[in-house]
């Protein structure tokens, strides 16, 4: 292959690979990270309180964690069709992706709400706030370190969950790996595909870690 | 001192006066005639029992019984008690953040008990609270720290920026306005928990614990700010502490919380003065003088014996703290009392003084000297025997 057609191949693919991420991450932390503060506060006794549908939320959240990514993939195809209006694709791989991401987002906003000392909501119960106020003003501003590192980590695990959706046509730098680098005997697409990968990766990660940083007042004098 | 502040003054003042007082807190205690006691007191605890039922874990716990306790409009009232005798879940009645199993909490004539949620975040709005550990939010500034009270009442940005330099010159913190709590030291924290309190112009300040976390100097520049909010707004404060130094300090009023229920309450110098209850024995034990030395204290006996002398404490209250007694008690009496302990302090900024005396005396010489130090406005105890 010529370095010109490896090229070529490369940017489709790390332009699917992020055209997935990008989507599944937005439209997955949108649904996950209200699903996180409701996790965090329907406990009994909690804000929100509301114990039956915090367990019942939390089992359906532990059971699309368990399931493994490649399996889920494969057994929502009828409603991948419904929502994309196909099942192969890169447009079709996002429906998966999308599903995997919600409840990831969700475990770890609910751990980083959980940091939030209780002193702060009480304060706030004090000065006759709202428990949306609550939310908004003291949970989500107190978490926000935690929660740039939580998406922060969603991402980089789409990237790698998002190597898997060749298996339904969805195209990206995984699948141009496994395609040409393994099946092909094309260790140079291989090699290329895995720097791509720990580029971005990397790429992400020290953005995630800087933001978090920034947000961090609580012993980071300026 | 700006206008803001001021006119939040006023309107106590016109509150207060009202129940025919002035806002000083002083000469609050002595009115009473005519008023009810929804007028006089900004709050009121009546009869009120508060159960935490029992969980799985643990069986059910009784943390208030029967408690009974008015805070008088424009007072600094203290509740004193160990850790766990519920002073914490008292002071949350007030505000709502605990309920009452039965009684009634009213506060400004307003039975919180009997309020909506909603209704309840309102008069929230109208009570500022202060905490041991501050609790000021570490991703805000100070500023904005001050500033939350007032975006969850609904103010525009606006009208919250014109009223918070004014509130952080009163607590002395106007030239750190952009630093976060982290940069700042606990007594500063506490005072921007202060500012963030009186933000929205309460009518009532709770303090729970808000010197508990201070080193002892900045306690008492603390204490100082507390007293003087209460003495230039006429604010009206309700603290809870385990620290006499505190009650000592700046309440007007003490009641002392011993179990759930309220053993002792009073005016502070009065409570102090005279206790009653081993508790608040206990408490002013603390204050130094107040105790025997451990070698007297191991030789003391419950019964006179032949030889014996009598172990005495006389309480000096008020203007007797500087009267020469032993030296009466000499030429009056012809006794020699040897001295085994005392001090001279200050309760609610009246002189109080403790001297712990022995001296040879039958009981009734004793009593007749016991008589002559009651006519002068002392209190005596005897406290047993040595040889």
């Amino acid at each position: 292959m010529s370095p010109e057609q490896l090229i070529s191949l490369l940017l489709t693919a790390t332009g699917q690979t992020l055209y997935m991420v990008a989507v599944s991450a937005v439209v997955g932390s949108l649904l996950g990270v209200p699903l996180g503060v409701f996790l965090a506060t329907s406990g009994k006794g909690e804000l929100f309180a509301a114990p039956i549908a915090n367990r019942i939320l939390g089992a359906i959240v532990n059971a699309t964690r368990s399931t493994p990514f490649i399996i889920l993939v494969v057994a929502i195809i009828p409603f991948t069709r419904l929502v994309a209006g196909t099942s192969i694709g890169t447009r079709a791989a996002i429906v998966p992706l999308t599903i995997a991401t919600i409840p990831f987002v969700a475990r770890l906003v609910e751990a980083a709400i959980r940091e939030v000392d209780p002193g702060l909501i009480e304060t706030a119960r004090a000065m006759g706030a709202t428990p949306l106020q609550i939310v908004r003003k003291v949970l989500l501003a107190e978490a926000r370190p935690g929660i740039t590192l939580a998406l922060t980590l969603t991402v980089v695990s789409l990237i790698g969950y998002s190597a898997m959706v060749g298996a339904v046509g969805g195209g990206g730098l995984g699948d141009l790996g496994i395609r040409y680098g393994y099946q092909r005997f094309m260790p140079d697409v291989m090699l290329a595909v895995v720097v791509v990968l720990i580029v971005l990766v990397q790429a992400v990660q020290s953005t995630g870690d800087w933001l978090a940083r920034r947000f961090d007042k609580r012993t980071h004098p300026r | 001192m700006t206008s803001s502040v001021l006119d939040q003054n006023v309107h106590l003042a016109t509150v207060s006066g009202q129940s025919g007082g002035n806002s000083a807190a002083a000469s609050q205690a002595s009115v009473s005639a005519g008023a009810t006691p929804e007028q006089d007191n900004l709050v009121l605890i009546e009869n009120v029992s508060k159960v935490f039922p029992a969980s799985r874990s643990r069986p059910a716990v009784t943390a208030l019984e029967n408690i009974n306790l008015a805070v008088r409009r424009g007072s600094i009232t203290a509740i004193i008690g160990r850790s766990g005798a519920g002073k914490s879940t008292l002071i949350r009645l007030v505000n709502g953040l605990e309920k009452a199993t039965s009684g009634r909490v009213v506060v400004n004539g307003t039975d919180v008990m009997k309020l909506s949620e909603v209704d309840l975040r309102n008069v929230r709005r109208s009570i500022g609270m202060i905490f041991q550990h501050f609790n000021l939010l570490s991703s805000r500034t100070v500023f904005d720290n001050v500033a939350l009270p007032l975006e969850i009442a609904g103010l525009k940005k606006q009208e919250i920026a014109q009223r918070i330099l004014p509130l952080l010159e009163l607590v002395g913190l106007a030239d750190k306005h952009d630093r976060y709590p982290a940069e700042l030291s606990g007594g500063q924290k506490q005072r921007v928990g202060i500012a963030r309190a009186l933000a929205t112009q309460p009518m009532l300040l709770l303090s729970d614990e808000a010197t508990s976390a201070l080193d002892p100097e900045t306690t008492q520049s603390v204490l100082e700010l507390l007293s003087r909010i209460n003495r230039e707004l006429g604010l009206t404060i309700l603290l809870i502490t385990h620290e006499m130094e505190v009650v000592k300090r700046i309440a007007d009023y003490v009641a002392v919380i011993d179990a759930g229920r309220i053993v002792e309450q009073g005016g502070t110098f009065e409570v102090f003065s005279a206790p009653k209850h081993p508790t608040t024995r206990k408490l002013l034990s603390g204050i130094p003088g107040m105790q025997l030395p451990g070698y007297v204290q191991a030789h003391l006996t419950d019964k006179p014996a032949a030889t014996s002398k009598t172990v005495m404490r006389i309480l000096f209250a008020g203007p007797h703290a500087t009267e020469p007694i032993l030296a009466s008690l000499a030429t009056e009496f012809g006794v020699r009392p040897n001295i085994m302990g005392g001090a001279v302090d200050e309760i609610a900024g009246r002189p109080f003084g403790t001297l712990i005396v022995s001296f040879p005396a039958d009981e009734q010489r004793l009593t007749t000297i016991r008589q002559f130090l009651a006519d002068r406005g002392l209190i005596t105890e005897i406290l047993g025997y040595v040889a």
